[in-house]
């Protein structure tokens, strides 16, 4: 039951809460104890590049955390092009080759993705200069309206009650 | 029966709900005090009725009646009790009932604890309370009624996904919805003043105790979750950037936001619009989340059970709120004036800065998880946004936030000498350059930049709260003088030293854990020993254990330091019968400075299992901060100010002169 | 002014997105093997595992490539409207059995009916990951060059059939 029928089955039982149910449909551990890792490939050079790639037929997990047949295909896939010495960019490209961009965490950046990869920065400096015109702003802005009598009563009050004691 | 009463009794509550949006909001504008009276019967009356809503779908779980559908698709007669209750909120629809219950909750409390309020401000706070509560209800009524019936009946139910049945989990949903939903009190409280082109110091007044309150709800809720999905799942990890995960957070940066601009609009006046902005967004992203998660426009971990047209509903519920209050802000924001003129170097701009950099971070959250539906709306095809994006951008952009959180506390209100305030803080930053390098250089294992920058912002953090303090203290000698002050004008001083400590805590779990822990996947047969981290862990073995509704393989792993025993984990994987995924259960031995922990993957045969093997150092820092900070916003809701009727005069009055005379 | 606008104004772009988000699956990936050709693969047959099935048997005409298995439900539903197609002639349709038991396939086949020209036996599953398939069912129209014009992702429906596939093997039969 790899396709729809998987997911809607067991899951009218639908859960709440926001929680990662991450594994919640396959829940894996230990998913990669099988392969051999005496040879040329690392447990964690192996677990680095399967952690950063997406099983297809689950709801949101890593091929390393899926227990889905798929996902184990698809290590074993992985697992003998690394033993086979392809690269890291090799093996990402064979998945993309078949699957699509869907299949990277870490997507890439095309001008497609411009907006993913640069609207954080172009966010962050729209704040910075909003920040900076509204302080200027302020700082220029005349003392409202209170009279010099006011405001000396004002300060005073404000010192008694202890200068700067208010916190948020 | 009970199911006929229950939905008898949610039609009651919509009723009232028509009453309450309506009849005190018209009050309010033709000062017809009798109708501004309703609000506050029609509001505790929609909560009775939707208390015996929920009690009589509760009771259809402990009768195992399974004509009613929802009892039957979640409930079963071999649940514990205990997942009986929270199997109420364990789908669709019994959580929206739960989300409508606290969503009249907190209108009651406001009815009870704001009688102190001019009446029309309550009167309009109730109405928009009322008038969310209309949406839900009819979402509830029309797409996603928890009474409906089933025929025929089934023998029995077909129970509880086995995930949620977790103590922890009976209890995450209400936490978080009760910070999720609080947000509409805020959210009625900045509408109500917008209605009345009203925005003083006392709006932001009565509104910062509500505020505070939900998020301290809001923070145990993800706090909890996020200790659930580490302790639950057996993947080791606490935070996977999901969406549904991304629905909390986002509000949650944004709530936390608008705490600090709330304080700076009650003390100086300032900064009214931009609050009143945080206060809807706040509450817009709530019902954002919720759409996110529950229309399956997303592809996440947290699958409800989607329907289309809870999809449209939800949208048009979130277009009308949204969009309603976004376009009365849009004609009523420009005519707000005041606030009061500061410095560069002020206290002012330090909490604005916080909030730019706050909201950045929640809108790039927000694009992250919505940008697969734009790339996909657009033609271009599927694309994932995970993880290690969203790391990458939070370690961007946070460290900005913490370097604020360290000068922020230290400035003053209006003005500070720029000289004076780097005197102060040029020791504690060089002590922790000097610490952030220390642990960036690779003498030792796991060194990374990340490690340094971690630590060396925690540290940046714990010695700026300190001088702090200890300025404060300063002319506060002694035990006596210190409890005064916290009894007295000090305690939201204190607070915002907890709230501040809790991210310091969390800084340092987070950046530990991530650098230092270790992690394999072994085949273990009884009697070997796998090493790791310096600790042996011994493999003896796996044996059948009957739970009450589950059949579980439980394993033994036994955890040596050295020759010493030092625990005994017992991580199972559970079967809870046809039609159901086996679910893991970690063995976790935990500590304040590690936890070890062993989850069991598949019968290799022959005795062999794969087992997965962690030694997470100082994880639990992670969740203790989080608790830290909500104590942070309990110390500062208990504040007596916010209780005393009758404003003490003078930092009142102090304020609010300051902020322009307009109180 | 307008910058109270701006917040109401990024709301409406973002709910317009939303909106069409709630027309569209995301669990639906779509193949970046269109307009590639058919990956090579030669596979016993399922009928008789002495033969060889395999990308060359594709070439050269249009045809639909289901992909299958015994064990996925939404496959029995589709069987009869492959059959259905299989009789009107239109398209030659092959198999290729995904993961799945020889003798449980020959039965389905058996009860069932049998709508395909061949069935490649592809008990491990490999060919099917070069074909980048995740899921049963899955059919791929090709054309006469070899080339991968469309994928249906999910079972075939009479729906799918007569907007989709039909006009689409129509176009590819008049291509020279």
């Amino acid at each position: 039951m790899i396709f729809s029928p998987a997911p809607r089955a067991i899951w009218p039982l639908a859960p709440i809460a926001f929680a990662l149910l991450l594994a919640a449909l396959h829940a894996g551990a230990g998913t990669v104890a099988r392969y051999d890792f005496s040879g040329p490939v690392t447990e964690e050079h192996f677990k680095a590049v399967i952690g950063k790639l997406r099983c297809l037929v689950c709801q949101n997990e890593t091929l390393l955390d899926s227990n889905a047949e798929l996902a184990q295909d698809l290590r074993d896939e992985v697992y003998q092009l690394m033993a086979s010495g392809k690269s890291d960019e090799e093996v990402i490209d064979f998945l993309v080759a078949r699957y699509g961009d869907f299949v990277l965490y870490d997507p890439p950046v095309k001008p497609s993705t411009y907006l993913l990869w640069y609207g954080p920065f172009a966010l962050f400096v729209i704040g910075v200069v909003a920040l900076v015109v509204t302080v200027r702003r302020r700082t220029r802005n005349p003392e409202s309206t209170l009279s010099a009598e006011e405001r000396e009563r004002a300060e005073r009050l404000l010192r008694e009650a202890g200068e700067g004691d208010e916190h948020p | 029966m009970s199911g006929e009463l229950g939905h008898f009794a949610l039609i009651l509550a919509l009723c009232l709900a028509v009453v309450q949006a309506t009849v005190p909001l018209a009050g309010s504008y033709t000062g017809n005090r009798t109708w501004m009276s309703v609000g506050p019967s029609t509001a505790t009356g929609q909560f009775v009725f939707l208390a015996i809503a929920f009690g009589a779908l509760m009771q259809g779980f402990l009768a195992d009646d399974f004509s009613i559908r929802y009892v039957a698709e979640n409930g079963n007669t071999q649940l514990p009790v205990i997942y009986k209750v929270s199997a109420v909120w364990g789908a669709h629809e019994g959580s929206l009932l739960l989300w409508v219950l606290m969503l009249s909750g907190w209108g009651m409390a406001v009815a009870l604890l704001s009688r102190h309020l001019p009446q029309v401000m309550q009167a309009r706070v109730l109405s928009v309370l009322g008038m969310v509560a209309i949406g839900f209800l009819l979402f509830m009524l029309f797409t996603s009624n928890p009474f409906e019936r089933l025929y025929p009946v089934p023998a029995e139910g077909r129970s509880l996904n086995p995930l949620l049945q977790d103590p922890g989990l009976a209890v995450h949903p209400p936490l978080l919805y009760m910070g999720y939903v609080g947000f509409s009190v805020a959210f009625a409280f900045a509408l109500a003043a917008l209605l009345g082109g009203k925005l003083d110091a006392a709006w932001a007044r009565w509104s910062r105790p509500w505020t505070t309150t939900a998020w301290i709800f809001l923070t145990l809720g993800i706090t909890l979750g996020s200790w659930w999905a580490y302790n639950e799942l057996g993947w080791g990890g606490w935070w996977f950037w999901d969406p549904v995960e991304n629905a909390s957070f986002m509000p949650w940066l944004v709530g936390t936001a608008l705490i600090h601009s709330l304080a700076v609009t009650e003390k100086r006046g300032a900064f009214k619009t931009w609050t009143v902005l945080l206060a809807i967004a706040a509450f817009s992203m709530s019902l954002l989340g919720t759409f996110l998660v529950r229309s399956g426009v997303l592809t996440s971990v947290h699958a409800f059970a989607n329907d289309p047209a809870r999809g449209v509903f939800i949208l048009a519920f979130l277009s009308v709120v949204v969009g309603g209050s976004l376009a009365i802000y849009a004609w009523r924001a420009p005519h707000i004036r005041g606030g009061g003129r500061f410095d560069f170097v002020s206290r002012e701009t330090f909490l604005l800065a916080n909030n730019v950099l706050l909201v950045v971070v929640a809108a790039l959250i927000l694009l992250g998880t919505v940008f697969p539906l734009i790339y996909d709306a657009l033609g271009w095809g599927k694309i994932s946004v995970g993880f290690p994006w969203f790391n990458k951008m939070f370690v961007t952009f946070m460290p900005f936030l913490l370097l604020l959180m360290g000068v922020g506390p230290l400035a003053r209100w209006k003005h500070h000498d720029p000289a004076d305030l780097v005197r102060r803080l040029r020791l504690a930053f060089g002590v922790s350059l000097a610490i952030g390098i220390a642990f960036a250089l690779p003498v030792y294992q796991g060194a990374s930049a990340l490690m340094g920058l971690g630590i060396g912002l925690a540290a940046w953090l714990l010695l700026s709260l300190w001088l702090a303090v200890r300025d404060r203290l300063k002319h506060r000698r002694g035990a006596r003088a210190v409890l005064r002050d916290l009894t007295t004008q000090g305690r939201s001083f204190y607070a915002m030293v907890l709230a501040h400590l809790g991210v310091a805590v969390t800084l340092i779990g987070i950046t530990l854990v991530a650098n230092l822990e270790a992690e394999r996947d072994v085949r273990m047969a009884p009697g070997h020993t796998y090493e790791l981290a310096g600790y042996g862990f011994r493999f003896d073995g796996v044996r059948n254990v009957q739970g009450p509704n589950y059949l579980a393989a439980r394993g033994t792993i036994t955890v040596f330091d050295g020759d010493r025993q030092i625990a005994v984990l017992h991580p199972e994987k559970r079967n809870y019968g046809p039609g159901t995924m086996p679910m893991t259960e970690s063995g976790i031995d935990v500590g304040v400075t590690r936890d070890l922990y062993a989850s069991l993957g598949e019968d290799l045969g022959g005795g062999e299992w794969a087992v997965r093997l962690y030694y997470k150092p100082f994880v639990r820092w992670i969740w203790a901060g989080g608790i830290l900070m909500a104590l942070g916003g309990l110390l500062a809701v208990s504040d007596p100010r916010y209780r005393v009727r009758v404003r003490r005069r003078s930092t009142a009055t102090a304020g609010e002169a300051l902020a322009g005379g307009r109180a | 002014m307008l910058r109270y606008l701006l917040p109401l104004g990024i709301f409406a772009a973002l709910a317009g997105f939303l909106a069409v988000g709630l027309k569209l699956d995301p669990k639906e990936v779509p193949s970046p093997l269109i307009g590639k050709p058919i990956p090579e693969f030669v596979l016993p047959r399922l009928e008789d595992p002495k033969r060889r099935f395999g990308s060359a048997d594709l070439k050269g005409q249009v045809a639909l490539l289901n992909v299958w298995a015994t064990w996925c439900v939404s496959c029995r539903a589709e069987h009869q409207v492959l059959q259905a197609l299989k009789e009107s002639g239109v398209v030659p349709i092959y198999g290729l059995d995904y993961k799945d038991e020889r003798d449980k396939a020959l039965r389905w086949l058996q009860v069932l009916g049998n709508p395909y020209e061949a069935v490649a036996f592809d008990e491990k599953g490999r060919a099917a990951i070069d074909w980048g398939v995740y899921g049963t069912p899955e059919t791929f129209v090709i054309d006469k060059r070899g080339i991968i014009r469309h994928k249906f992702i999910g079972p075939l429906t009479e729906e799918k059939v007569e907007d989709i596939l039909l006009p689409l093997v129509r176009k590819l039969k008049a291509e020279t």
